[in-house]
């Protein structure tokens, strides 16, 4: 097989932007897409889609259509907007849970980002002593199940006195070992020594060459390690639950309570299940690319 | 340039000595807030439970007298335990199995050079940002027993329905298939940057010793990709075992169903720890022993990752950013 330099050195751009396009990304499968690529994604995607458009239109329907037609038309019928406001005025306060869990994945989010942009670039690019078992342990830290130990951290919120309190919920979440491994990763490649020096010649320490040069240098990094974190802390339900209850939800421990009261009437159920996702679907379409380059990245680098 | 030089064999400045300081201390400080709030919050908990376990210790009491292994006896004496252990490992094998299987082929279908590539990729990630508990809901109602999607369908076609909330396996394949609603296409992006980084040589070496394709997904792709198999199997393990968003939203009461036939050990510490028992002694135990199964798993997975490793592949082994069970 001829190589791409030497096609366009014989036949132009045009034709090795055509080489290149039928040599890269055909790994496995053959250069170029058969119909039968696009029919199983359409089919696949259809089933990853259809689940979250069978809650729309149920919640655009009411408990009486829904109990006649268990297989819902494809149309949405015209009770969406009535639902939503009905389940966000109900006696389950869905402005507290939505504000909360903005606060908690805002603050949870930025927080991951700081340390471990602040840990990473003291791993990859100061030296210390003790720096390689130290960072052993971070890795080795990122498979313990740490879900575990939630009977002592009640214990210790309830010594706090912070049970039902956002803190209990944002403290522990404002750390990830894979936050820290992730950027280290990142900035061993991505942030020169030069820098560092040309920042420290001119007189700033370690804390300003940190704001100067290593913030800047991790932003694409720490965009996705931001998203990430998001999409966690918005989804998590099993210590916000324990902690937080009926008083002062996030929305999935507000969600558990529209089960509890409207079990019967599957129209106010799904209105809060779309209630709670559009927020990350808003998240999803602006940053949606950069969930999937973070996804594909991480699996290669580590 | 701000520090003027230090005259020769004078002693050192004051700005010296602080940029001594500066380099010798800020490396500590800089990894010290990961380190503080992690030992409290993460790692602490972790090795107390072991103490609360030993305890008889409650919610609203609090601390009481040392029992040694009593909680231990009792909960490894009492039924629910096994059926716990037993749910948990049956739904996680559900899902993880079909769930390797399909991200690996979906992945392959990705990884052709397809038109509107971003469009797909972002298609396959959708249910990612769907929280587990939306997604129960919305299964809940597919699955449900009576007037449920797929219960209704099968009647259309003269099937009688399942018994979803009934029988152990119905309960355990629907809510195996929520966590592969959530993560195939997940795990279809891992393994598709898995496959993108085959080298290209070793295809175009199996075309010209003519392998049909598909001998070429089956002897080079796949065992192309078993490092990464691997990876993706250790996390959902550690994510899986621990599965408790899924199964309690299953139904109302959220205790497993009648028969227990899906309480997961999950769900099973929290009705020990907050239900009616309030033990957060038994509630321990049962994290302890949970937290050693995982580990055991992890080990057992290490080290047929070794083997495999030392077997010659040289693939990079890979991380992901599952965030929620990890």
């Amino acid at each position: 097989m001829e190589s791409v330099a030497a096609i366009e050195q014989l036949a132009g751009k045009g034709a090795a932007r055509a080489a290149r396009r039928r040599l890269k990304g055909g790994g496995g499968a053959e250069a170029r897409p058969r119909w039968w690529n696009y029919l199983i994604l359409g089919i696949f995607l259809l089933i990853s889609a259809y689940p979250l458009y069978f809650a729309i239109l149920l919640a655009s329907s009411d408990a009486g259509m829904i109990a006649r037609n268990p297989i819902p038309s494809l149309i949405p019928r015209g009770n969406l907007l009535k639902n939503l406001s009905a389940v966000i005025n109900s006696d389950i306060d869905f402005w507290q849970a939505l504000w909360n869990s903005i606060i908690v994945a805002v603050i949870t989010s930025a927080s991951v980002v700081f340390f471990s942009t602040l840990a990473g670039y003291s791993f990859s690019k100061l030296r210390f002593r003790g720096k390689k078992a130290l960072l052993a342990f971070v890795i080795a830290t990122m498979a313990v199940p740490v879900q575990l130990g939630v009977i002592p951290l009640f214990i210790i919120m309830a010594k706090l006195d912070w049970v039902g309190d956002l803190k209990a919920v944002i403290v522990p979440g404002m750390v990830t070992a894979f936050g820290v491994f992730w950027m280290t990763q990142y900035l061993e490649d991505a942030l020169p020594f030069e820098l560092i020096e040309a920042a420290r010649m001119d007189g700033c320490s370690l804390l300003q060459s940190f704001f100067h040069v290593a913030l800047p240098a991790a932003r694409g990094a720490g965009a996705m390690l931001f998203l990430f974190t998001f999409v966690g802390s918005w989804t998590s339900f099993f210590w916000p639950y324990i902690i937080l209850g009926a008083d002062n939800p996030t929305l999935p421990v507000a969600l558990q309570q529209l089960q509890a009261s409207y079990f019967k009437d599957y129209s106010l159920i799904m209105a809060g299940v779309v209630v709670s996702v559009i927020p990350l679907l808003l998240l999803f379409i602006v940053a949606g690319r950069q969930l999937v380059n973070g996804i594909m990245q991480g699996a290669v680098k580590g | 340039m701000s520090s003027s030089p230090a005259p020769a064999r004078a002693p050192l400045t004051w700005r010296q000595r602080l940029s001594r300081w500066d380099q010798r201390l800020s490396p500590y400080l800089f990894i010290s807030p990961f380190f503080l709030l992690f030992l409290v919050t993460g790692l602490f908990p972790i090795v107390y439970t072991a103490w609360v376990s030993l305890h008889d210790w409650d919610l609203i009491m609090g601390q009481g007298p040392f029992v040694g292994l009593q909680n231990f006896q009792d909960v490894l004496g009492s039924a629910n335990f096994y059926k716990a252990l037993r749910n948990t490992f049956s739904i996680f094998l559900l899902s993880s199995v079909p769930q390797v299987i399909a991200a690996i082929l979906i992945a392959y279908v990705l990884d052709a050079n397809l038109r509107a590539k971003t469009f797909w990729r972002m298609g396959v990630l959708l249910p990612y940002v769907i929280a587990p508990v939306a997604v129960s809901l919305i299964f809940g109602k597919i699955f449900a027993d009576e007037s449920g999607l797929v219960n209704s369908l099968l009647g259309t076609m003269g099937i009688d329905g399942i018994g979803w909330h009934k029988s152990p396996f119905a309960a355990h394949l629907a809510i195996a298939t929520m966590v592969n609603f959530r993560w195939t296409g997940y795990n279809a992006l891992i393994f598709l940057a898995a496959m993108q980084a085959v080298p290209r040589e070793i295809y175009e070496a199996a075309i010209i010793d003519g392998a049909s394709r598909m001998h070429r997904f089956l002897h080079v792709t796949v065992p192309m990709l078993r490092p990464t198999i691997i990876f993706v199997v250790i996390t959902s393990t550690i994510g899986g075992l621990q599965i408790f968003d899924e199964p309690r939203m299953f139904d109302t009461s959220g205790l497993g169903g009648a028969d227990r036939q899906w309480m997961t050990m999950t769900m099973y510490l929290y009705e020990l720890g907050w239900g009616p028992q309030v033990s957060f002694g038994k509630a321990s135990a049962v994290a302890w022993l949970l937290f050693l199964i995982i580990v055991l798993i992890g080990l057992l997975n290490f080290a047929i990752t070794r083997r495999i490793a030392s077997g010659g592949s040289a693939h990079p082994t890979t991380r992901r950013t599952r965030g929620r069970r990890g």
